[in-house]
């Protein structure tokens, strides 16, 4: 079994084993559930300015799980014994965030649909909005390696991850928020795959960069 | 596994003037030493005086602020070294039998689990979680990542630390095992651990 | 060439008369340029006195987005050379840089009033502009969280370098939303062709800004320098 794979099946069971599911997909339910109770339950209203808003929380509820996703490696030293692996940390880092797409990004896409649902979004849009949040959660990860490499040492640096990868967040956002509003949708869906590719090639190396630092 | 395929006679790890900082701070000046194919390197110094700081420059974790580490007949560090910090890298959730097979995994090795297990004497924990382990189980736990890939450098931070005399005497002989191999062992230390060292240094003042 | 001005010592030589000559041409540019900017220069022929914000706007809006293509590059150089004066240098631009952005902000906001109506425009330059805002706090935030200086430094450059790669996507972005939910011809700010008469006192604003940022990077640098070598004879002394 090769390195990469070891370390993504052992990230599933962890995160599996510390109730990784649950946490962000509420977080998700709970902050789009917001948006009603804070504009109204005004369906016209719901229906145009409603289905971006679930990229907002989808956003919010990838920036709070990122904070120990490498600091708990730092903590117990794992991290030293990754950079002594047969396999380069970078390769590493991308297992990582192919797992954490997994138990985060992919459930919360799922649940993208139900959520635009109650946002009024028109049902024949939903499996572009679920596939759309699906490769925007890519990129937001992509990023969030980055966030939490470099803040893997700071003690309660959930904030300060929020406040690094918020402004890197933007780009997915707004082109995930005009498919989920159908506004030039074609070209956007290309762009957002497009940011999510960048994010997953420019992000582990940059983490790994990162990380080798955190371990000198 | 590392007993039937000893290691190169001719590898050699050569330090010459090494500068240890962290931060500002001067650690150690002018550190040499040369440590051939079977040598047993034992460092000494107080708190802070730079013996971590040594043995995680050495195993390639950080720069030396002067001087060099000459990795002679060796592949790079990554991949001739184990290192066994302070800490013992174990997940709570994770058994004993998970952990030996994941980091198998990770170093690539096809190493057998029932042998590693009893070298360091975890047979009957195999399947417990790691947070039930005791300090002394789970410090045997992380010394067993020695044994999973042969690599001819050990780098060991006080590696009895938490350990009862039966674990100092099983790290005794796996140094003796390693070093009898052509391995190199580099160990901090506050008390002997039993081989008798062929190199002894003191590190700071 | 920059190796020879890369030395600290030589550094804090230089700068020591360096700093308030930049300092002193900033002075005198402003003193220029300020009364030909409010008086002496036209008034559009559309926006009228207002444009005349435009002196500061600009020139703060151009030196922000600058000052972050510089500490990009210190950090390029802390990276691969391990150079502390860039690490320094880095440090030391992005308060500047972040405070060039919010008057930027500031005034977007205030020309905003009389030309569109409103306090605040989700005009496409502003937002990249708030952005690139977000992006220094995130900077300096890391900076000052992170204990162990020269780590810090190296993790800051790396998310300098991120950044960097990351102002055109963003920049792309912004202007890709703002024209898919611009519905009809709003007037931009400096968007229009500038009028020649108009381009002398906005080169000497920018000059201004410049000589400015140079000159308190260097009292940024020394000060952080003099900070540095206080800590290290306090270690000294606790180590002899």
């Amino acid at each position: 079994m090769s390195a990469f794979a070891a370390l993504f099946r052992r990230e599933l069971s962890l995160m599996w084993a510390s109730g990784g599911l649950m946490t962000p997909l509420g977080y998700f339910v709970g902050a789009a559930t917001l948006t009603p109770l804070a504009m109204g339950p005004d369906r016209a209203l719901l229906a145009t300015a409603g289905p971006p808003l679930v990229w907002i929380a989808a956003a919010l509820a990838v920036m709070a799980t990122l904070e120990r996703l490498f600091q708990a490696d730092l903590e117990d030293g794992s991290l030293d014994q990754m950079m002594l692996s047969e396999a380069p940390l970078e390769a590493l880092v991308l297992a990582k965030g192919a797992a954490f797409w997994c138990v985060v990004g992919a459930p919360l896409a799922l649940a993208g649909a139900p959520v635009s649902i109650a946002l009024q979004a028109p049902i024949d849009r939903i499996p572009l909005i679920v596939a759309a949040l699906g490769v925007g959660a890519a990129a937001f990860i992509g990023v969030g390696l980055v966030g939490a490499a470099v803040t893997a040492g700071v003690r309660r640096g959930g904030v300060l991850i929020a406040l690094i990868v918020l402004p890197f967040f933007a780009p997915p956002v707004i082109f995930g928020a005009a498919i989920a509003s159908g506004e030039d949708v074609e070209a956007a869906f290309l762009i957002l795959l497009g940011c999510a590719l960048g994010a997953t090639a420019i992000g582990p190396f940059a983490a790994a960069a990162a990380l080798r630092l955190q371990a000198e | 596994m590392g007993q039937s395929h000893p290691f190169s006679k001719s590898a050699t790890l050569r330090v010459e003037g090494l500068s240890l900082r962290r931060g500002q701070r001067q650690l150690a000046e002018g550190l040499s030493f040369v440590a051939p194919a079977g040598a047993f390197v034992e460092l000494r110094g107080g708190n802070g005086a730079g013996k971590t700081t040594l043995l995680r420059t050495i195993a390639g974790f950080g720069r030396p602020a002067e001087g060099t580490i000459v990795y002679e007949n060796l592949a790079e560090p990554a991949l001739s070294i184990h290192y066994v910090g302070h800490l013992n890298a174990l997940k709570g959730s994770e058994t004993v039998a998970a952990h030996v097979g994941y980091w198998a995994g990770l170093f690539s090795s096809p190493a057998d689990m029932v042998e590693v297990l009893g070298r360091v004497g975890l047979e009957r924990q195999r399947d417990l979680p790691a947070r039930v382990l005791s300090q002394g189980q789970a410090r045997r736990l992380a010394l067993s990542r020695l044994l999973l890939a042969p690599r001819p450098i050990w780098v060991l931070d006080e590696p009895s630390a938490g350990l009862d005399a039966q674990g100092r005497a099983m790290i005794a002989k796996l140094i003796e095992a390693h070093t009898n191999n052509n391995g190199i062992a580099l160990a901090a230390v506050h008390e002997p651990l039993g081989p008798s060292p062929s190199i002894t240094l003191t590190v700071g003042g | 060439m920059l190796s020879y001005f890369a030395n600290p010592a030589r550094f804090m030589t230089l700068s020591a008369w360096a700093s308030p000559i930049f300092l002193g041409i900033a002075f005198v540019l402003f003193a220029v340029g300020t009364p030909w900017a409010l008086w002496l220069s036209p008034a559009d022929y559309q926006q009228g006195e207002t444009v005349r914000i435009m002196y500061i706007h600009v020139p703060a809006a151009w030196w922000s987005l600058g000052i972050y293509a510089l500490m990009g590059a210190a950090s390029l150089v802390s990276l691969v050379w391990r150079h502390a004066l860039a690490d320094v240098a880095a440090r030391s631009a992005a308060p500047i840089g972040a405070t060039f952005a919010a008057i930027c902000l500031v005034t977007g906001s205030l020309w905003g009033a009389p030309t569109w109506g409103t306090w605040w425009e989700w005009d496409g330059r502003l937002t990249s502009m708030l952005v690139l805002f977000i992006i220094y706090l995130g900077y300096i935030a890391l900076w000052n969280a992170v204990d162990d200086e020269d780590r810090a430094a190296r993790l800051a450059a790396i998310l300098c370098l991120v950044g960097l790669i990351n102002l055109p996507i963003i920049k792309f972005s912004v202007d890709w939303w703002s024209t898919l939910h611009q519905p009809a011809s709003i007037l931009r700010m400096g968007g229009s062709a500038i009028d020649e008469s108009m381009m002398g006192p906005l080169f000497t604003m920018a000059g201004a800004f410049f000589s400015l940022f140079a000159g308190l990077l260097m009292v940024n640098m020394r000060a952080a320098i003099h900070r540095r070598r206080v800590e290290s004879s306090r270690i000294r002394q606790e180590q002899a």
